[in-house]
């Protein structure tokens, strides 16, 4: 996962990546260059200019109307709530496991990787029945919260639980084999200096994997606003009131409303791209400083 | 190694993420009193007009017990009873069929089980029926119930155990397969087994099926809703399908029905009772004739909407199947006759 998140930069300052691919003859380039220009026109780049077009299709006016009709806003806003929560907790999270797991032996290890990749490998709609069946009016702990007056699924928590659930290993993935890359002597050139636990987490190990750090933040963020399934499953979809963005799309084109259902689509797909944008910033920028803190 | 940029993003990563939580929390905090109803799939447009004209009459009544909003949640109506039963905070249902909210009421136990004796007319203010939808010209033609049967003709249906319409429409297939063989059961079992040989995709509720056949172009003919029917031809245009009437068809007796034990956790009962009595009155059933369903009392209605309406011949479910207690099992139960007969293409 993470040695594809940096081609460009990783290409360009590695000798032996670049003699390799200059060893191939330039027929077997071209193609190949062609073969997935065709395929990011195709399938990426085709469809997000689609979602963009319809989107406009109405006009601006009808645009507006669809972005800041309320329950768009509401849509919009919890959205943006659930990401807020979702994803510091998936950092503080994920930084605790991938450093237990990076600069620790223990046993069970292996099986604490393995927990971690489980929401890559479960599908969403597991994600989301696993609460309902937890938490809802007929789940283990469904008649407790009922008498205690709390509510889990078809409410906010729950959309935070499930999105948490889903997007819990970006932060922890992209951590792991960049601090197991970069094993502990830092950390314990820094203790013999006589720097405190948390110096040395702050100082050292913190900074030395902050380009990791912030690449799991964008793709788990990106992931939390985006998540349809888990969602649709604890939402309810009541609308103004839990309905996500992707599920206020899907409902909106439901109702034969098209522009408006793209409208807010492309707001989302905005979101990515600004995601997108920011990433290939900071590697036009440190793109220097990246390559020489992942050497892997 | 550039030390000091991490603190500086890590700084402004803070202050925006506590920024956003803060606003979040400010914007979701309400006070005022708020319905929720969750309904079926094809009633969006219907309790959109609904519940304006509802919270204006209501709120001019009632200053000091104004309703703010009334919330909607839409789904297949079998999907829509399940969140209900597990846990969904709903003050009134407004299902597809009563075999659905007898579900919530056995399973939930939040509304007693006698809750379609409390409103006139079975608790539905409301009726309507399965009618085909075609390609414009009707070019496979498609006249009646036999001809769905006919060899490479694509039926669009929903999944009756997810959907209340689906279930309408196989109970009208079967009303009619009944009556063609002279109660010949076996026959019937062929002819429904042929008719779901011919059904490309089972979506889970009437509004998928709908943009299925609609806005994918997939299927030649459409078992529909009558009122979905219309609203298709509505927002398509009518230059796009044609309705065909069948010589038999169901009436469809979708019911509605207070939540108690919601309603009273929430205090909402009488803003609720209220609702649900509204779509008696004779506004209530001249906004439903306006939104292609064929109200209770179609004096109350304007006569335009009301000459919309085909004339069709319509079995009831209590005289044709026994009810749904003793349909819902039977055809749609597990192991009924629907999972007898459909065999998904291999």
């Amino acid at each position: 996962m993470s040695d594809t998140t940096l081609p460009s930069a990783s290409a360009s300052t590695k000798p032996r990546g670049t003699s390799r691919a200059r060893g191939e003859s330039p027929a077997v380039q071209i193609v190949l260059i062609a073969v997935s220009l065709a395929f990011l026109l195709l399938f990426l780049l085709l469809p997000l200019v689609t979602v963009f077009v319809e989107a406009a299709a109405k006009g601006w006016e009808a645009y507006r109307a669809a972005i800041t009709e309320p329950d768009a806003q509401a849509a919009i806003r919890l959205t943006l709530l659930v990401a807020a929560i979702a994803v510091p907790f998936n950092v503080v999270v994920g930084i605790a496991a991938a450093w237990a797991i990076a600069k620790f032996e223990f046993r069970g290890k292996d099986l604490l990787i393995s927990l971690i990749d489980l929401p890559f490998s479960v599908s969403p709609v597991i994600s989301g029945l696993v609460f309902v069946l937890l938490f809802g009016a007929q789940g283990y702990f469904g008649p407790w919260l009922q008498a205690n007056d709390l509510k889990i699924v078809f409410a906010l928590p729950g959309l935070i639980l499930a999105t948490v659930f889903v997007t819990f290993p970006f932060v922890a993935r992209e951590l792991i084999p960049h601090m197991q890359s970069l094993g502990s002597s830092d950390e314990e050139a820094a203790m013999t200096l006589g720097a405190s636990p948390w110096r040395v987490f702050f100082s050292v190990t913190l900074p030395n994997v902050k380009w990791s750090l912030f690449y799991g933040v964008l793709l788990c963020n990106a992931r939390a606003m985006g998540e349809f399934g888990a969602v649709a499953v604890v939402s309810g979809k009541i609308r103004g009131l839990t309905n996500t963005m992707p599920l206020h799309i899907e409902i909106l084109y439901n109702e034969y409303m098209g522009a408006a259902a793209f409208a807010v689509a492309s707001l989302l797909a905005g979101l990515a791209l600004v995601t997108l944008v920011l990433k290939t910033l900071l590697e036009w920028h440190y793109g220097d400083v990246i390559a020489a803190s992942r050497h892997h | 190694m550039t030390r000091p940029v991490f603190p500086r993003l890590l700084r402004a990563g803070l202050v925006l993420g506590a920024f956003t939580l803060c606003f979040g929390v400010v914007a979701g905090a309400r006070a005022q009193t708020e319905l929720l109803n969750v309904s079926y799939d094809p009633t969006r447009e219907l309790y959109r007009d609904i519940n304006a004209a509802f919270i204006a009459e209501w709120n001019a009544k009632n200053p000091d017990k104004k309703i703010s909003t009334i919330r909607q949640s839409h789904g297949g109506s079998g999907a829509q009873a399940r969140t209900v039963i597990d846990g969904l905070n709903a003050d009134v249902v407004t299902l597809a069929l009563a075999g659905d909210i007898d579900a919530v009421a056995e399973r939930s136990k939040k509304l007693p089980l006698d809750w379609q004796k409390r409103l006139p007319h079975n608790s539905s203010p409301y009726t309507s029926t399965i009618v085909f939808l075609v390609r414009k010209g009707n070019p496979k033609a498609i006249k009646d119930w036999g001809d769905l049967v006919k060899p490479g003709v694509q039926i669009i249906t929903p999944n009756p155990k997810t959907s209340g319409g689906a279930r309408w429409n196989y109970l009208a297939a079967w009303a009619y397969a009944e009556k063609a063989f002279n109660k010949d059961e076996a026959k019937v079992r062929d002819y429904i087994g042929k008719l779901l040989a011919n059904v490309p995709v089972l979506d889970t509720g009437a509004r998928g099926a709908t943009t299925t056949f609609t806005q994918r172009g997939i299927g030649d003919v459409f078992l529909s809703w009558e009122n979905e029917a219309f609203l298709a031809l509505k927002e398509f245009g009518a230059d796009k399908f044609d309705i065909v009437v069948p010589s038999l068809s169901i009436l469809a007796e979708p019911p509605v029905a207070l939540v108690d034990a919601n309603v009273d956790a929430k205090k909402t009962r009488e803003q609720a009772q209220a609702y649900l009595e509204f779509l008696y009155t004779p506004k209530g059933q001249a906004i439903i004739a306006r939104n292609f369903y064929r109200p209770r009392n179609p004096e109350a209605a304007d006569a335009k909407d009301i000459a919309n309406f085909p004339k069709v011949e319509m079995v009831t479910i209590d005289d044709a199947f026994g009810g749904w207690k003793k349909a819902q099992p039977t055809h749609f139960g597990d192991g009924g006759t629907f999972d007898q007969l459909y065999k998904p293409a291999r």
